[in-house]
């Protein structure tokens, strides 16, 4: 009796089982994604879809003239011991989205399309696929390691990437710090004299493209005096590299007498700074405060937010308020979007945590114009609610963060985020 | 009219008194532990507020990547040991709190006085939904100086 019981529901189990694997013949990761409008605020005539979702920690981007999209991810390797690196989109054009394969068994942030070659980055190392002439990547499986042993310390370890015209690749170092203290973070230690970190974080470095197993000694420094770039892009009108520093945290935390919660907050400025090679931005030394226009000596080295600093350090293009982390900066040059944001820089916002208990802020992409190559008026927010309401802005609980920007080939934008894995398309409607 | 509503206040104001007074006579008659745990999650307030907040946040949920969450982690709920080391000698290791991974650095706090690692500890493990047993402070001097 039990035993009959036993076996008519395994034998229905089996039924079920079998019926299931049936109707999804040749189960790949093959899946096809209607896009769906997305509830951003955008100027009038632009309209923003979600082609994508739970991709997971999908931080930048890169696309193909034939629409085929390359997502770089983050993913805890010690738990996700099968989780893929890159995930290779392809936009329809008709609405619609195919996952079309997962690769790369390694995790990290920058993902760059050059010359036949898709570059992807690790914490630690780059690489590169060849690719085929539909910008298809030949072999997955066997990626070339250009770049190994770089620095990555549980703090500013995402490496970006990008290329130049002229055979060189530039990847960022984070600082492994905030501000250079003897002790990392800890409320009144001062600044360590001559900060050994500049010599091998806290910079742009440039490698060869093409030579494999590059380490430190192949590179040159090519700027320093930057804390953390996430979001960088190079400049085809001006032939030259353009980064967004994070700026420093916790003015307040640790200098209390100096500083105060409210200060803390916004200062010090998030950066644009135009890059040229043997650029130094001023980190650890100095920041620079946006309210005063000035590049203030650090209260690690002896500043006390007025004295002044940093005689050699450069300006920057364009000062931004405190914290909001830009992880994302595209020079847009398509031909969709009205003729204003032609050759001008969109900045993607992660958005902040370093003003608790003050209000949150970010979650936004920025349009920063630009004229002759130089910013040309006031910055403003162009996709906003990323953060699904102005509470989760102020409580930092934001539902999405941007992170990774890209133009599409029909010269739409697409922006990543790395806290659902959605992928936004930003299309605009004469 | 002008009686009715002096005779409302008076009422309303002895109301008020006979309540505050009936309420801080009910502190007193508590039993004691409960009283110092409420001391001390004040103070540990306090402390929280001055020396975490800008990366615990508010509400002890951290930041995604970044800064774990205070809120029933193994951490925070377990063995009481090793949250007062975190906070004495700082944090930074590549481990998981409750299935993610945080790429940041916590500072030491070795400064602070033992009462107040307790008071704030104290605070955490009874804040943010958390339930635990407070953090002495004869249990932070002990470990004090110990690696
Ligand atoms: C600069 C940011 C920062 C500050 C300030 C800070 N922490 Fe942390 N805290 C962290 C990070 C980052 C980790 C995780 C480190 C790791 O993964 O190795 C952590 C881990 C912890 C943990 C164990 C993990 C968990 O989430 O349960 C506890 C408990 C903790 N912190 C309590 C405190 C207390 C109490 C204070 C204030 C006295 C404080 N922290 C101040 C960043 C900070």
């Amino acid at each position: 009796m039990k035993n009959k019981f036993l076996i008519t529901s395994l034998l229905s189990t089996v039924a079920v089982v079998g019926l299931l694997s049936f109707t999804t013949p040749g189960k790949k990761h093959i899946t096809t994604h209607a896009a769906t409008p997305a509830s951003l605020k955008l100027p009038a005539g632009f309209k923003a879809d979600v082609i994508a979702e739970n991709l997971g920690t999908t931080r930048h981007i890169a696309t193909t003239p034939q629409g085929d999209i390359y997502v770089k991810s983050n993913f805890n390797a010690r738990r996700n011991k099968d989780a893929k690196g890159i995930t290779v989109l392809h936009d329809n054009g008709d609405g619609t989205t195919t996952v079309k394969s997962k690769f790369g068994d390694f995790s990290g942030t920058g993902v760059y399309i050059k010359s036949g070659y898709l570059y992807a980055s690790s914490d630690e190392e780059v690489f590169r696929y060849k690719l085929n002439d539909k910008n298809e990547v030949i072999d997955p499986t066997k990626p070339e390691r250009i770049v190994t042993g770089l620095i990555s310390r549980h703090e500013h370890e995402a490496k970006a990437i990008l290329l130049d015209n002229a055979g060189n690749l530039y990847v960022n170092i984070g600082a492994y710090s905030n501000s250079c203290q003897e002790k990392d973070r800890q409320k009144g230690s001062m600044g360590q004299k001559g900060c050994p970190i500049l010599d091998s974080a806290a910079g742009i470095w440039q490698f060869k493209a093409d030579k494999p197993d590059q380490h430190y000694k192949d590179g040159v420094r090519y700027a320093t005096g930057l804390r953390n770039v996430v979001g960088m892009d190079w400049n085809t009108e001006l032939n030259q590299l353009f980064v967004m520093q994070h700026g420093r945290d916790q003015l307040h935390d640790i200098f209390p007498d100096m500083f105060t919660v409210q200060q803390s907050a916004l200062l010090p400025a998030e950066c644009l700074y135009a890059i040229k090679k043997g650029d130094n931005a001023g980190w650890p030394y100095i920041y620079y405060d946006q309210q005063q226009h000035k590049k203030i000596l650090a209260p690690e080295y002896g500043g006390d937010g007025k004295k002044t600093g940093g005689e050699n350090a450069i300006d920057p293009a364009v000062a931004f308020p405190g914290h909001l982390a830009p992880n994302g900066l595209l020079f847009y040059t398509g031909n969709q979007f009205p003729a204003k944001y032609k050759n001008g820089a969109f900045i993607a916002f992660h958005g902040s945590w370093n003003r608790a208990p003050e209000p949150q802020a970010g979650y936004f992409v920025v349009f920063q114009p630009f004229k002759d190559g130089k910013p040309f008026g006031d910055w403003e927010v162009f996709a906003d609610n990323f953060a699904g309401s102005p509470e989760n802005v102020a409580s930092g609980h934001a539902e999405h963060r941007p992170c990774g920007l890209a133009q599409a080939a029909d010269g739409s934008i697409y922006v990543t985020d790395d806290s659902k894995g959605f992928i936004y398309k930003i299309t605009y409607k004469k | 009219m002008t009686v009715y509503f002096r005779s409302l206040l008076l009422m309303a104001f002895c109301f008020l008194t006979i309540n505050s007074y009936a309420q801080k006579h009910k502190k007193i008659a508590a039993k004691k532990p409960a009283a110092s745990l409420s001391a001390s999650v004040a103070a540990g307030q306090k402390v929280y507020m001055q020396y975490c907040v800008s990366c615990h946040q508010v509400d002890g949920g951290g930041v995604q990547h970044m800064n774990p969450p205070l809120i029933k982690t193994t951490y925070v709920l377990g063995d009481k040991s090793k949250i007062i080391k975190i906070v004495l000698h700082g944090f930074s290791e590549d481990v998981d709190i409750n299935g993610d991974s945080y790429s940041n650095t916590m500072p030491s706090f070795d400064m602070l006085k033992d009462q107040e690692i307790a008071d704030v500890l104290t605070y955490v493990r009874n804040s943010f939904t958390n339930k635990a047993s407070a953090v002495k402070v004869s249990e932070v001097t002990a470990l004090r100086g110990k690696k």
